[in-house]
């Protein structure tokens, strides 16, 4: 059988970055183990729980539900370009403020998944939040110090 | 004794500069960051992946295993099956026992003849890649003939049942005979019995098993794993048969355990493949292995017969449980123990009369769950106080509280209770944070719920339980904590050096905490049973005091002062009542350096130990001490669709001492949201053995949508064990709260679904039932 592996020329955190990859490998895989980018999990590989949580230019998606192949020409953005350096993403900030992480395997993908949702709705309720981040699951924390991270996170990001 | 009379443990104190401050942990930043590597991030070079292939019956004899198309797939480097380890068993008892020679319920490691579960292990794999390995898995042949399988309690107790386990599939029993039940029913002007079920529940961390294991020149197998203890090396080195100093298990923070990474799990096959490759080999388990490769919670089923007085005093309480322990036993005799010395609650039971029992069937083993069998039985008790409530016409938290255990008096198994017992105050002041009733709207119904409990913290006395911990200060005066406790993702580490910081007067980031090693940090016993804190905050006080007592010596010769005028705080130690005569602790730490005075020190902390308990009797001491608290819901139920929401939820425990705030509410918020989906949506649904919820689109965890607020009381009794009086929150939180969301739901519709999980079928059959359909 023969078997060839596809160029993939792509944008990830904003920069330029070529990969080999094969034709069944997930973004999640060739983010993880060809771009060693590892703050994106694999907790379920079916898109239940939301640890991949990645944008695809500009959209959340589940990064074990997306094709490697996929990516081609398109931009990528992980947890790992969510801070420049030691400066923290507002929300990054406001999570360890209220202390909204535990184990935090999930915490990557909340994180991402809450930048999508202020970036499109800059002064969402308690109950967009909830609803928005339903695709999430985290077993630690009981969800509401990161809702409460996440609201004060958008007080912030909206008064500058 | 009243409970106002209870003299603080030595080292308590309201003065704390540190301990008691919700100060961000240490493990935070990488974590908020993405930097953080758990044992799935780390990779090596020349590394093989391996997978596991299991069984697709539940109960079944394997005829024959051909692992010869596999081996010859090009990228495969190793099959092992039963062929290849004919002498090799796997220990599965409860590890770092030194009180005691372990259980003998060693099992196979892989199916040799006899499949008990479904997903039990048949061969092992490791390739070039996951892919191959994959690959290598459907060329295995094998063939497996059906046996005949008990697949519920009944049909495992049923005469000439197929045995699983031991002789006729009971694997443990425990019994209470305490006064004279007899009499106390005689003397009972009310009588009530029920039957209460709980399910079996997976504890669905989010980080699936993994581990990466190596062999490297002095022959020493390392392990780098997701574990709640890596003292199963001992376990490991005997399955694979090296010596116990052969075998090292490096943690790493742990994405998430609550029991789950409490027995062995991928280790052994890891330690053997990379034996048999001489190659670094990774197991990661799929979400679909791990619902597959660990034990869940035993699913319960408890009686309680009551007996009481008109006015609401219990006289005499028999309680049945029978637990359905799976295929193997592995931690089963505990969780029995655990349920039947929780069984009566937080409660005087003078005449009381236990029998429990654990029974093998084909379904899927259980072990280890947050709650630990105590949790079960709160389900039974709990319900049980509003059914009798309801019966004497007595106020639910009224009957509560005329029977609650006061300190000094005894357990279920006698022994009376030393520390705080604020059961009345937890449940009032959670009852009371409720607030106004929600309002009733078209088929939607408000209830109200409460639950209190006793949870034990730290592990069973006669298992002879210790912690090590090794405290020093660095020449610029940083700190440095070695342990090998695990931190599972409660804080573990930090609250270590939160301790450390506090004795030693620096600030939390000047202190790095080495744990989780088993070859270079001391071992410290398991992150299991409300322990961690507990058992090596105490080994981490210890050793700092140990250290500050040296420094503050030699700083009170300088400053020609007694030792006890001497405080350190922000790294400068000076005389208490005359600040302005100070030194840093970096020129503090100079001067014992150059004479020799020792900065560090290693702690051995031993829980009380114990022989055991009365076989006959059940009385004895079983544990070093309890936690009490409550929790106190409010739902709403649709009575056209069945479905349940939870609108207020409170939890209040008693934690003794809060070493971090901010953590304890995170177990409270954590543990309610387990207990909420423990009480609403989470089952494992086993037919005939086979497991037909294997995903999480099967098997349904609460959500941020499905959870309410989590409102946290905090009370400190000063009163427990741990260090600074602590006891623990772990389990705790978790305990209280399933029941208390029964009692709402059952509060809302007037009738009791006395089966978890409380799903919308089952309200609606239960409206229709009892004729109170929409």
């Amino acid at each position: 059988m023969p078997k060839s592996k596809f160029h993939v020329v792509t944008t990830v955190n904003g920069d330029s970055v070529e990969f080999l990859c094969e034709p069944q490998q997930t973004l999640l895989d060739v983010l993880r183990d060809e771009l060693h980018l590892t703050g994106s999990k694999e907790g379920c590989g079916s898109g239940d729980c939301g640890a991949c949580s990645v944008m695809l230019d500009g959209r959340l998606v589940c990064a074990c539900l997306v094709l490697a192949v996929e990516a081609n020409g398109h931009s990528v953005e992980t947890i790992e370009g969510m801070a420049h350096g030691d400066d923290l993403h507002p929300l990054q900030r406001k999570f360890l403020e209220h202390s909204a992480l535990q184990c935090g395997v999930c915490i990557p993908g909340f994180l991402v998944a809450a930048k999508a949702l202020l970036e499109k709705h800059p002064d969402p309720t308690e109950t967009e939040v909830r609803y928005w981040l339903a695709g999430n699951l985290c077993r630690c924390t009981g969800y509401d110090k990161i809702v409460r991270a996440v609201l004060d996170a958008a007080v912030e990001m909206r008064t500058g | 004794m009243s409970d106002s009379a209870i003299t603080p443990r030595a080292g308590a104190n309201v003065d704390f500069r540190q301990v008691g401050k919700p100060l961000p942990r240490i493990d935070a930043p990488g974590k908020a960051h993405g930097k953080t590597r758990y044992a799935g991030d780390y990779v090596m070079p020349n590394m093989l992946h391996a997978k596991v292939l299991r069984s697709p019956e539940a109960s079944a004899r394997l005829t024959r295993i051909d692992a010869s198309k596999a081996r010859a797939l090009p990228g495969v480097a190793c099959v092992l099956t039963h062929v290849e380890l004919p002498d090799r068993m796997a220990p599965t008892d409860i590890p770092g026992q030194t009180g005691r020679k372990r259980l003998d319920t060693d099992q196979q490691i892989l199916v040799r003849e006899r499949v008990r579960y479904h997903g039990e292990p048949l061969a092992l794999v490791a390739a070039e890649s996951a892919a191959i390995a994959e690959k290598a898995m459907d060329l295995i042949a094998f063939d497996l003939e059906p046996l005949p399988g008990v697949y519920s309690v009944e049909d495992a107790l049923a005469p000439g049942a197929p045995v699983v386990q031991g002789a006729d599939n009971i694997v443990s029993t425990y019994k209470v005979r305490k006064g004279d039940v007899q009499a106390g029913f005689a003397a009972a002007d009310t009588i009530i019995e029920n039957t209460y079920h709980t399910q079996f529940i997976e504890h669905a961390f989010l980080e699936p098993e993994v581990g990466l294991a190596w062999v490297d020149e002095n022959e020493v197998i390392n392990i780098r794993m997701s574990t709640q203890v890596i003292e199963h090396f001992r376990f490991i080195a005997e399955a694979v048969g090296v010596p116990h100093n052969k075998v090292r298990i490096l943690g790493s923070l742990v994405g998430g355990g609550f029991g789950g990474k409490e027995d062995i799990t991928v280790e052994i096959y890891l330690a053997l493949l990379a034996r048999a490759t001489g190659r670094p080999v990774r197991l990661c388990y799929t979400r679909e292995d791990s619902f597959f490769g660990h034990g869940k919670r035993h699913p319960f089923s408890i009686t309680h017969r009551t007996g009481f007085t008109r006015d609401g005093k219990i006289t005499a309480l028999q309680v049945d449980m029978t637990a359905d322990a799976g295929a193997y036993v592995f931690l089963s005799p505990y969780v029995l123990l655990y349920a039947t010395v929780a069984s009566p609650g937080p409660y005087r039971v003078d005449n009381l009369h236990v029998d429990a029992r654990a029974v093998a069937t084909n379904n899927m083993y259980t072990s280890a769950f947050r709650g630990f069998g105590a949790a079960q039985a709160c389900v039974a008790h709990e319900q049980q106080m509003d059914e009798a409530a309801k019966a004497l016409g007595i106020d639910p938290l009224e009957l509560r509280r005329r029977n609650f255990l006061r300190t000094g008096d005894p357990i279920a198994t006698g022994v009376p209770i030393e520390s705080a017992v604020w059961s009345d105050e937890c449940m009032t002041r959670a009852w009371d944070a409720l607030g106004e009733r929600s309002e009733e709207r078209g088929p939607i119904r408000i209830g109200r719920g409460v639950a209190a409990y006793q949870q034990s913290y730290g592990r069973i006395t006669w298992l002879h339980d210790t912690s090590e911990a090794w405290v020093g200060v660095e020449m610029d005066g940083t700190v440095v904590v070695r342990s090998g406790v695990t931190d599972i993702g409660a804080g573990q580490v930090s609250a270590l050096a939160q301790i450390a910081a506090e004795l030693l007067g620096v600030g939390l980031t000047d202190v790095t905490v080495y744990n989780s090693d088993s070859a270079t940090t001391p071992l410290a016993g398991t992150t299991t049973a409300t322990r961690a804190l507990y058992m090596t905050g105490n080994a981490v006080r210890l050793a700092a005091e140990a250290v500050r007592g040296r420094l503050l010596d030699r700083a009170a010769r300088a400053f020609g002062v007694e030792t006890n005028a001497v405080d350190m705080a922000d790294s400068v130690v000076f005389v208490r009542d005359r600040p302005q005569t100070c030194m840093s602790l970096t020129d503090l730490v100079a001067t014992c350096a150059s004479e020799g005075i020792h900065r560090s020190e290693l702690v051995m902390f031993r829980a009380p130990f114990t022989d055991g308990i009365d076989a006959e009797t059940g009385q004895g001491r079983v544990h070093p001490d309890y936690a009490y608290g409550a929790q106190a819901v409010e739902v709403a139920v649709d009575t056209e669709t069945g479905e349940v929401s939870v609108l207020k939820c409170i939890g209040a425990h008693d934690v003794g001492q809060a070493i971090n705030p901010d953590a304890v509410e995170g177990q409270i918020e954590g543990g309610t949201s387990q207990g909420l989906g423990y009480a609403l949506s989470e089952e494992l649904i086993y037919e005939n053995g086979k497991l037909v919820t294997p995903s999480f689109s099967e098997y349904l965890i609460p959500t941020a949508m499905d959870m309410p607020r989590v409102q946290s009381i905090i009370l400190e009794s000063r009163s427990g064990v741990g260090p600074f009086g602590a006891k623990g929150i772990g389990e705790p939180s978790l305990t209280p709260v399933a029941p208390a969301i029964a009692n709402a739901v059952a509060d809302a519709i007037g009738v009791r679904i006395a089966d978890l999980p409380i799903t919308p079928e089952k309200v609606v059959k239960a409206l229709a039932s009892a004729g109170r359909g929409p």
